[in-house]
């Protein structure tokens, strides 16, 4: 399923980032573990259910401002679709 | 590199991402069998037929430093399990101190001695994931697998746990006795929505190899058991992550048995000793290390019981050659060690080992003696409580 624009995506139950200190930085989740690195880390630390799908976009724009937007918008929403298939993130 | 191109690289090939590390050889999970004690009996239960008494078990501190120790050493995960982990009286500590060392902490649990209270201390302490087991979709068959009466407490946690935020995981260990319920299991799945359900197919090991002819299901069980959960699967999509564990007795080709010896896993038994795998201790003339004389990582790197069967020096014929041997490293130690009496031959399971006659002649008897029109009278080895 893929996410409304105006979802806040906010990580599942059982679902959290290990601790700042701990490299590499890692998603963990029941039996699992997904490494986190440039932009997959960033997407991650914005799914706190505050952040809309469009303002975590907006903010990849920003910081990756030499490639294409709509390119990062659709990636963005195609990564989201696989975490909320694999029950890593809710919106 | 310009980033642009770091963005995509990164997220370009989003599968190639969203993986589990596996490149180094460090241990990932480290498996916490806190006692043997436990308040079921279950006929398959998979610990090892001769169990640790309570005083031997590990004192709080030994284990507040081998969690230390693990995390240290790039564990990530704990599990914590037993036996029932419930049932030592410091466990509210031992998540604490877990979680505290930087790892996920996960309790692998009947739910049996728990109330509302200890359930909300060990969430408060830490605890990630909590994951139920169920031995039938009824008070009637649970009782008859782990003579105990457990399902209605069960039932009850289930409900507790809805007012908590902590990963749930439901699993369900499925048999010849209760593959039949399997749609009435998946009614409490669908009604209490865990993150996560498990079907675990017994494994057989200790007490499952002893109740193996009361246990193993016949293929048209086995059918009908994998398109139930392939429409469960669809169904439950974005709600649920449906596992399935096959009877690896009925599979082409082995399990990737702890995802390879010595690859990823660590597990510390109620006394200390350090294993590859839960039922390592059945191959003969293996040397266990424990946690109360060395350190871990020295166990992992160095100990004799896990360089024995790590890498491919001593695969045999037909894996030795084999393409999949990167995949399922020759399937399971010890099941070629029971089965095929060779802890270093190729896992009788796959259809390549010169021993599969021995599986197929197992499923052999089960599919010719047992129709689904037949009742057939319970005879259990129960395991006893230590």
């Amino acid at each position: 399923m893929k996410p409304e624009m105006t979802a806040t995506p906010r990580l599942a139950a059982g679902v959290r980032l290990n601790e700042k200190s701990q490299q590499p930085r890692m998603l963990l989740m029941p039996e699992r573990a997904l490494r986190l690195n440039g932009p997959s880390l960033e997407i991650v630390q914005l799914c706190d259910g505050k952040h809309t799908v469009q303002q975590i976009a907006e903010k990849l724009h920003a910081v990756y401002a030499k490639a294409e937007p709509q390119r990062i918008t659709d990636d963005l929403v195609g990564y989201l679709e696989l975490l909320h298939k694999e029950r890593a993130v809710d919106f | 590199m310009i980033l642009s191109d770091i963005w995509n690289s990164c997220i370009k090939n989003v599968p190639s991402i969203f993986r589990a590390v596996t490149t180094t050889l460090t241990p990932l999970a480290l498996v916490a069998e806190l006692t043997h004690r436990c308040p079921l009996h279950c006929a398959y239960c998979s610990n090892p037929l001769e169990l640790a008494k309570r005083e031997q078990e590990l004192p709080t501190q030994t284990w507040v430093r081998v969690f230390a120790e693990a995390a240290k050493n790039g564990v990530l995960q704990v599990d914590f399990t037993g036996g029932e982990p419930l049932a030592r009286t410091d466990i509210v500590e031992l998540v604490h101190a877990a979680r505290q060392a930087g790892l996920y902490v996960s309790l692998i649990t009947s739910g049996l001695p728990l109330d509302e209270g200890k359930l909300a201390a060990l969430i408060g302490a830490g605890l990630d994931h909590f994951q139920l087991s169920l031995q039938g979709a009824t008070e009637q068959t649970a009782r008859e697998i782990s003579n105990t009466t457990s399902h209605p407490q069960k039932l009850r946690v289930l409900q507790w746990l809805k007012k908590h935020r902590v990963g749930v995981t439901l699993n369900f260990v499925i048999h010849r006795q209760n593959i039949q319920e399997l749609d009435d299991m998946l009614a409490i799945v669908e009604e209490h929505q865990p993150g996560c359900v498990e079907f675990a197919s017994v494994q057989y090991y200790g007490w499952g190899l002893a109740n193996r002819d009361a246990l193993l299901p016949t293929r048209a069980q086995l059918d009908s058991c994998v398109q139930t959960l392939k429409e469960a699967e669809e169904r439950l999509k974005g709600k649920t992550r449906v596992v399935f564990v096959v009877p690896d007795y009925y599979a082409k080709y082995p399990k990737p048995c702890v995802g390879g010896w010595g690859r990823k896993l660590m597990l510390v038994t109620p006394d200390g000793h350090v294993l590859p795998c839960h039922a390592a201790n059945v191959i003969p003339g293996l040397h266990f290390d424990s946690v109360k004389e060395k350190s871990l990582q020295d166990i992992w790197e160095n100990s004799e019981s896990f360089r024995k069967f790590r890498g491919e020096d001593w695969m045999q014929a037909p894996c030795k050659s084999c393409d999949r041997r990167h995949l399922d490293f020759g399937g399971c130690r010890c099941q070629a060690l029971l089965l095929a009496g060779d802890a270093a031959a190729t896992d009788p399971v796959c259809s390549l080992a010169p021993t599969r006659p021995k599986v197929d002649a197992i499923l052999m008897a089960v599919n010719s003696s047992h129709r689904p029109d037949q009742s057939e009278p319970l005879q259990f080895f129960y395991r006893p409580n230590p």
